[in-house]
């Protein structure tokens, strides 16, 4: 552990830079940008989870008056089987644009499949409504089990497995089979005194951002084009969307909107080309807004999972064996998280034997997208729900246990390196010293405790910070603010060059007006683009040295910089950083700090959540009503925009764990595409959700820290499950929690 | 179709707009009268991203037609600061970090002013229950009914 630094700015609570426009409705977001001469796109989507599209015939729709383009699948160029990056994953360049306007096959209920642009919201739509299609209806597979049977409908004829020892020869919906495994788990069972082995499912749910997607784009004669969009990537949206349609990358401007949640579900384009293409054919800025009805239709959704989990212990508490086999569904087209899921699963524990099988489903539903340490809350529910009952089983503390089994320093993982230092021992110790924890519970109450571990990213961040005449600056970074991050560069640039955080405005610059960054996900903004700000930070002291030494005839050398206040340690002199600012006309121009990095050492954050519920045995409703989320920051920036993360992971599992799903019928038609029926944690659903910080510094960044934004959304959906089993004295596996669910629990007990 | 002519105020001052009889007066609001601050997050009044009052009657204006305005008083959260000073609900949820991304802020906060107007003291549950039709996916709330309860002192304390 490196030592406890004294900070000046960093871990204060500031007000965020950006907070004025958005508690006044000034702030513009997806939707908020018109264009003279704009028209509106609209989007034809599947009635049907499954079909053959025999024939488009859309000549009344391009007839009606006030349509101006219409855009299929044929306006995009041969494409090859290539990479991109979506979000923490990639996607394939040829499934992507069938994902975003259907070829020869609509592969899930709402699957685009045409686009109208028109001049009045209200023409589009009439228009999409002229279209006719043809479908050969084909049975659609809604689950991992149907999709696996013997006799079940392929969705690709050109999919087969891979990662199978023997090359297969016939299609299947399984599109991958990837393995990790350390020691013998046979040797680890046969050393176990308790063996403990279940079959957990979880269900299709979404991220749920408040804002539906939203794009304006405007293409000139030029072949230049103007793509406004809300994204926690706009550089990925620029690559992707140049790919797509065969563009160079300066030839799209992307500017990245004021985002309204993301949580991994916009990191992959759905709207922007398509937008592209009717604008570049009807001359016209579009603007395309998804409604709330498409946005759980049409985007990514997280992975509906089966897991089965098998671990074993001895009498004494010790984790002898570990072992999975899971499958994520992954929608419409390959690519869901389920290698991550392999990968966490069992990382917060240290156990020689360890083992876990993978497999990648594809079904008739939405491709899915990323969702918040993707594949990690499904996998690690399953484990920390074992893990639990072989506690009690055992008769041992359910933290007490989990610290005798800890990952720590050292610890070999699962899926490759060594861990470096992490916290989850101090979580697990807070947890058990909290008031929370120690306190009592009471009849029809049950308790659960999870742990949860995310890896966090670094990656590509590049970060201009240009000094003003009065010594003022602006940063000038390329991160999608989704959460506060401004706040926490603010801070950081202040810590950095010791000028004070008022004289620092940060700005989300477009894709032309900063280098090249990678998308805000996998928690890697406050950490990797915090980085880039603050080595910005001390490229500007070392030139702001450099002025002084050159106004003083000295040598940069003997120039000290003391609180952003340089300091002539031969002759007493002192010049502030205005001062110098002022002056750069005799010393050699402007100044202005420059990083461009890839932020290697990213950090795991480690978070253990402790909650209590009451159920209602007489209708199997349960509330959440006492919450405790304890997580590792290495560094707390900014601690309330920390917390935020903390209770904002926690709510949404809680909401995972208690009540979300997607609903289909039997014909794979989605039942509940809207928040009354999908249904989201409300503010009178929730207690106070309390936090504590722990701060195991990360030391492979200059302030120890570590991502927050992904971690806390994996405990709780053990925690809740886990409380609900120890509430009702009977094991639950399915989620949701849901009051039908756990009645019927109670009911057979 | 015929565009109507609606007569309404708005924030104090007197509009007038032609809409189709279908707007909605969040679409009013939005794309004729510019006044984005509105959000939509659904428009089927489940989120409350879109919360305006109407003759100080708290409402989601996509549930409303824009012919409704007429002659009524709507209240948006542009309306909600007083010249370049914000209101003490607006400097609450910046003070409590109640926001993350801000799209639902506009609507809790047109919200939270129409709970303080009717109740000056609510307690914790009865701000989380006048505050569920307003969703928001970030922040899990708690800041949220901080900055509420917090705003509720010290109004009670300023009147």
């Amino acid at each position: 552990m490196s030592e406890v630094k004294e900070y000046k700015y960093i871990g204060q609570r500031s007000i965020r830079p950006d907070g004025f426009e958005k508690v006044t409705g000034r702030a513009n977001y997806g939707s908020d940008l018109n264009l003279p001469g704009m028209i509106w796109g609209k989007i034809l989507r599947s009635p049907h989870a499954h079909a053959k599209i025999l024939s488009i015939d859309y000549a009344k729709a391009e007839a009606l008056s006030g349509v101006l383009s219409i855009a299929t699948h044929d306006d995009f160029p041969d494409l090859p089987v290539e990479a991109v990056v979506a979000g923490e994953g990639t996607a394939n360049l040829r499934d992507l644009a069938q994902n975003l306007l259907a070829d020869e096959k609509v592969l899930y209920h709402g699957h685009a499949i045409l686009a109208v642009a028109a001049i009045s919201e209200a023409i589009a739509e009439k228009a999409v409504n002229l279209v006719e299609v043809e479908y050969e209806i084909l049975k659609p597979v809604l689950d991992i089990r149907e999709a696996t049977a013997d006799d079940a409908p392929i969705l690709h004829d050109d999919m087969f497995t891979k990662g199978l020892e023997e090359v297969p020869t016939v299609a299947s919906n399984v599109a991958a089979r990837t393995e990790f495994r350390k020691g013998d788990v046979e040797v680890g069972f046969a050393d176990a005194d308790i063996i403990i082995e279940r079959e957990f499912y979880t269900p299709t749910v979404h991220q749920g951002y408040i804002e539906p997607h939203a794009t304006t784009v405007s293409y000139d004669e030029s072949g230049q084009s103007m793509v406004w969009c809300s994204t926690q990537g706009h550089f990925d949206v620029r690559a992707s969307t140049a790919k797509l349609l065969g563009l160079s990358l300066n030839k799209l401007k992307v500017v990245a909107s004021e985002i309204g949640g993301g949580f991994g579900g916009k990191t992959i384009v759905y709207l922007e080309p398509v937008a592209h293409i009717l604008s570049k054919k009807s001359g016209r800025p579009v603007k395309m807004i998804m409604s709330r009805e498409e946005v759980f239709k049409g985007s990514g959704p997280g992975s509906a999972t089966r897991i089965w989990v098998k671990i074993g212990a001895k009498n004494d508490g010790t984790i002898t064996a570990m072992q999975s086999n899971m499958s994520f569904e992954a929608g419409a087209f390959k690519g869901s998280p389920a290698m991550l899921g392999g990968m966490t699963i069992f990382t917060p524990y240290d156990v020689e034997h360890m083992y876990a099988e993978c497999y990648d489903v594809v079904v008739n539903k939405p491709k899915v997208a990323a969702y918040r340490a993707p594949g990690a809350p499904q996998a690690e529910y399953a484990a920390e729900m074992v893990v639990s009952e072989l506690a009690a089983k055992l008769d041992i503390d359910p933290i007490e246990f989990r610290l005798q089994n800890a990952a720590k320093e050292g610890t070999q993982t699962i899926y490759g390196p060594k861990m470096k230092a992490v916290g989850l021992v101090e979580c697990l110790e807070a947890a058990k010293n909290s008031p929370h924890y120690q306190s009592a519970l009471k009849a029809n109450q049950g308790r659960g405790i999870a742990a949860g571990f995310w890896f966090n990213i670094g990656g590509m961040s590049s970060v201009t910070i240009n000094m003003n005449p009065d010594g003022t600056g602006t940063i000038v970074e390329g991160s999608p603010d989704i959460g506060g991050s401004r706040a926490s560069m603010q801070m950081m640039a202040a810590e950095a060059t010791g000028i004070a955080m008022d004289k620092f405005k940060p700005i989300i610059a477009d894709t032309e007006n900063v280098a090249y960054n990678a998308s805000t996900g996998g928690s890697r903004t406050t950490f990797a683009t915090g980085m880039a700000v603050i080595e910005a930070g001390e490229d500007i002291v070392q030139q702001m040295k450099e002025r002084a030494a050159a106004v003083w005839n000295v040598t940069a050398a003997q120039v000290d910089w003391i609180d952003g206040v340089a300091v002539n340690t031969a002759a007493e002199n002192r010049l502030t950083a205005a001062e110098i600012c002022a002056g750069v006309g005799r010393t050699g121009g402007q100044i202005s700090g420059r990083a461009n990095i890839n932020a290697r050492g990213a950090g795991p954050s480690f978070a253990v959540h402790v909650c209590d519920v009451e159920v209602d045995m007489e209708t199997g409703k349960v509330d959440v009503i006492r919450y405790t989320a304890i997580q590792d920051a290495g560094k707390a920036i900014h601690p309330s925009y920390v917390e935020g993360q903390y209770q904002g992971g926690a709510v949404q599992g809680i909401g995972w764990a208690l009540n979300e799903e997607y609903v289909y019928n039997e014909d794979g038609i989605l039942q509940n595409p809207g928040f009354l029926d999908y249904r989201i944690p409300l503010a009178s659903d929730l207690p106070m959700i309390e936090t504590i910080i722990v701060e195991v510094p990360n030391a492979y960044h200059p302030y120890g820290v570590r991502g927050v934004g992904e971690t806390g959304i994996i405990p709780p959906l053990a925690a809740v499950a886990y409380a609900v089993s120890d509430a009702i004295k009977a094991p639950v596996t399915d989620l949701p929690c849901s009051p039908p669910n756990v009645l019927k629990i109670i009911q057979s007990k | 179709m015929t565009k109507k002519h609606v007569s309404t105020t708005i924030n104090g001052d007197a509009i007038e707009f032609l809409c189709d009889p279908n707007d909605t007066l969040l679409d009013v609001l939005r794309k004729e009268l510019s006044l984005t601050g509105t959000k939509e997050g659904c428009g089927s009044g489940d989120c409350g991203a879109c919360s305006i009052t109407l003759d100080e009657r708290l409402v989601c204006s996509c549930l409303v037609l824009g012919v409704e305005a007429e002659g009524k008083n709507i209240g948006t959260i542009e309306g909600v600061s007083n010249k370049d000073q914000l209101h003490v609900i607006q400097e609450k949820f910046l003070e409590h970090a109640a926001l993350q991304c801000g799209i639902c802020t506009p609507g809790l906060i047109v919200s939270t002013q129409a709970l303080l107007k009717e109740n000056s003291n609510p307690t914790e549950e009865e701000a989380r229950y006048y505050l569920a039709g307003n969703l928001c996916r970030c922040t899990g709330y708690d800041k949220i009914i901080r900055a509420v309860l917090d705003a509720a002192d010290v109004m009670r304390g300023a009147a």
